[in-house]
């Protein structure tokens, strides 16, 4: 017998006799549920809100990662002020510089907290005059003040009050300056840069609500019948927001993941663009105003609170929106 | 049965007394109605087209508050009713809406079994009761299907045993019979018969005298808005 003429194993099975009477398929039995919830998802799910959704918690992400970048760098710049002040001698006359130098460097040492004091030697002072007076200055022939560099410690606070007070009374023409006017400066802007970033990031938030409550009573007009069933069978306020609810959630969540996914992607790139272009003048102009363009974990941490923000806001706002609806549906004297 | 008592003791369902509705500026659709709806009553609610029998029975439903005169369900003044107390009324009364209001993306048995579900009832709890319920209204091979696929006289029987799932004290059909040929007619008519047996008290809106003929019941008759009883 060749392969061709043998009976093939299933040939063989249906030859027997009891596999000869047609096989009754099982008859399964119908679902007595659809599987669909009460508000069909489809009738909420709204690719235009995702759209807006995500696009609203993009921008948030975006607002908080260059607040908190504006603002890391605000206070590196503040901190690297603020531990050092600078002691200035205006020559006169019949001043000794160099005696006034060092009574000033004995002065400001005395007090706590001042870690070195280094007199700026004719190079250095030449070399801060150079854009203004150009090179090759001979400082012996101006009149030109010395500047004392005063390193504080990490955390220093030293009175300053009383060592402008013991300079002034024994070291003649010499002033301190504690970069005070500096540091108020960039704490002004620091915080007004948090303020603007707060603000936007309020409207966004408070653009995101409108929309929300929009599309909430958009998805009730269209579940209509639903809605008045439902009121008509004894479903109080809470069971039916608690129907859209749970649909804007998911909506809330998807949208908001987009957002913040997509700022997230972003503040990565730029930070190895940032990093990668360290040497270049655009790239040292871009760390000398944000750092290192980098945002810190906490800064990453904050965009995913946003997303879960996001995402509670739109069910509760959506939740709030159903049962002010239904309450006045409910209101008999209406 | 819980018993409400007007002032007079005497048990009442509903209750209207000198009740008038106009819609907007327009004259009034219905004018001096007063009657009780009784426990474990049956009453027939007919009129010619027009007459206001749906406007007398949203009115008995609470979803419209009447211009002028007093309602009470349930003992309890309508107009004092909140909000919040509005769905707790709502469950101990049973509606049968002219045009069924089925949720066409739910099964019959969704369907029935919405008023216990949005109680918060356990679908294990109910799912039996759902079951011997649809049996009963010849509908117990259909439970699984939706209803654009039921006929007529299926969707009115589905949505009378939406109605009846969570034994209502008092059931309002609208129109019940509207949709059916006679001898389906007939056979809801039974069905309201045996429930109003059971206890529950009915009101049913009709202008089919074949089918009040069929039963000797109290007839509520709207005339140009006006109520006459024959008790």
């Amino acid at each position: 017998m060749t392969d061709k003429e043998k009976p093939s194993k299933s040939a063989t099975k249906t030859a027997t006799p009891a596999a000869k009477a047609p096989v009754k398929p099982k008859r399964q039995p119908k679902p007595l549920r659809s599987g669909q919830s009460i508000v069909p998802r489809e009738s909420v799910a709204s690719t235009a809100l995702i759209f807006v959704i995500g696009i609203m918690t993009f921008l948030a992400c975006l607002t908080l990662g260059a607040v908190s970048m504006v603002n890391t760098s605000a206070a590196k710049w503040q901190n690297d002020i603020s531990r050092e002040v600078t002691i200035q001698i205006r020559p006169f006359d019949d001043l000794e510089m160099t005696k006034a130098i060092r009574d000033a460097s004995n002065i400001a040492l005395q007090f706590s907290g001042v870690s070195k004091v280094t007199a700026l030697n004719d190079a250095e002072t030449a070399r801060l005059l150079e854009p203004w007076l150009g090179a090759g200055l001979q400082l012996d022939e101006l009149p030109v003040p010395r500047l004392l560099r005063v390193t504080l410690a990490d955390g220093a606070k030293p009175d300053f009050v009383k060592m402008r007070e013991q300079l002034e009374a024994q070291v003649p023409g010499s002033t301190l300056d504690d970069h005070r006017t500096w540091v108020d400066r960039l704490t002004t802007m620091a915080l007004t840069m948090v303020g603007i970033g707060s603000t936007v990031f309020l409207l966004m938030m408070a653009a995101t609500v409108t929309t929300v409550i929009f599309a909430t009573r958009g998805a009730m007009a269209g579940n209509k019948d639903v809605v008045d069933v439902l009121h008509f069978v004894g479903a109080d306020s809470k069971f039916i927001s608690g129907q859209f609810q749970k649909h804007f959630l998911i909506l809330g969540l998807k949208g908001a993941a987009c957002g913040a996914l997509g700022a997230i992607i972003l503040f990565v790139i730029l930070g190895i663009w940032s990093s990668s272009s360290l040497a270049t003048p655009e790239g040292d102009q871009i760390s000398a105003l944000f750092g290192t363009f980098s945002l810190s974990w906490s800064g990453y941490f904050w965009m995913i609170i946003v997303l879960i923000m996001v995402a509670i806001l739109t069910a509760v706002t959506s939740s709030i929106t159903v049962r002010r609806q239904v309450n006045n549906l409910q209101n008999y004297r209406k | 049965m819980r018993k409400f008592l007007d002032e007079t003791g005497i048990a009442l369902l509903i209750s209207f007394e000198n009740v008038g509705l106009r819609y907007g500026i327009g004259p009034e659709v219905l004018s001096d109605l007063s009657f009780q709806v009784a426990p474990n009553s049956f009453q027939f609610l007919t009129g010619p087209s027009g007459a206001g029998k749906t406007s007398l029975l949203r009115l008995m439903l609470l979803s419209l508050s009447p211009t002028r005169g007093l309602v009470k369900v349930f003992g309890k003044e309508a107009s004092t009713i909140r909000p919040e107390q509005m769905p707790i009324i709502r469950r101990k009364i049973g509606v049968v809406f002219q045009d069924f209001r089925l949720l066409d993306h739910l099964t019959t048995y969704e369907n029935v079994a919405l008023p216990l579900q949005v109680r918060g009832k356990m679908e294990q709890d109910y799912r039996q009761d759902v079951r011997d319920l649809l049996d009963w209204v010849g509908l117990g091979d259909r439970m699984h299907v939706h209803p654009p696929v039921l006929s007529g006289g299926e969707k009115q029987r589905a949505a009378i045993a939406r109605a009846l799932i969570d034994q209502p004290d008092v059931l309002l059909a609208d129109e019940p019979t509207g949709n059916v040929d006679p001898p389906l007619a007939r056979r809801i008519l039974r069905l309201f018969i045996e429930l109003h047996r059971s206890g529950t008290s009915v009101v049913i809106a009709t202008h089919d005298l074949s089918l009040m003929d069929q039963y000797d019941a109290r007839r509520l008759v709207l005339n140009s808005g006006r109520l006459q009883i024959y008790d």
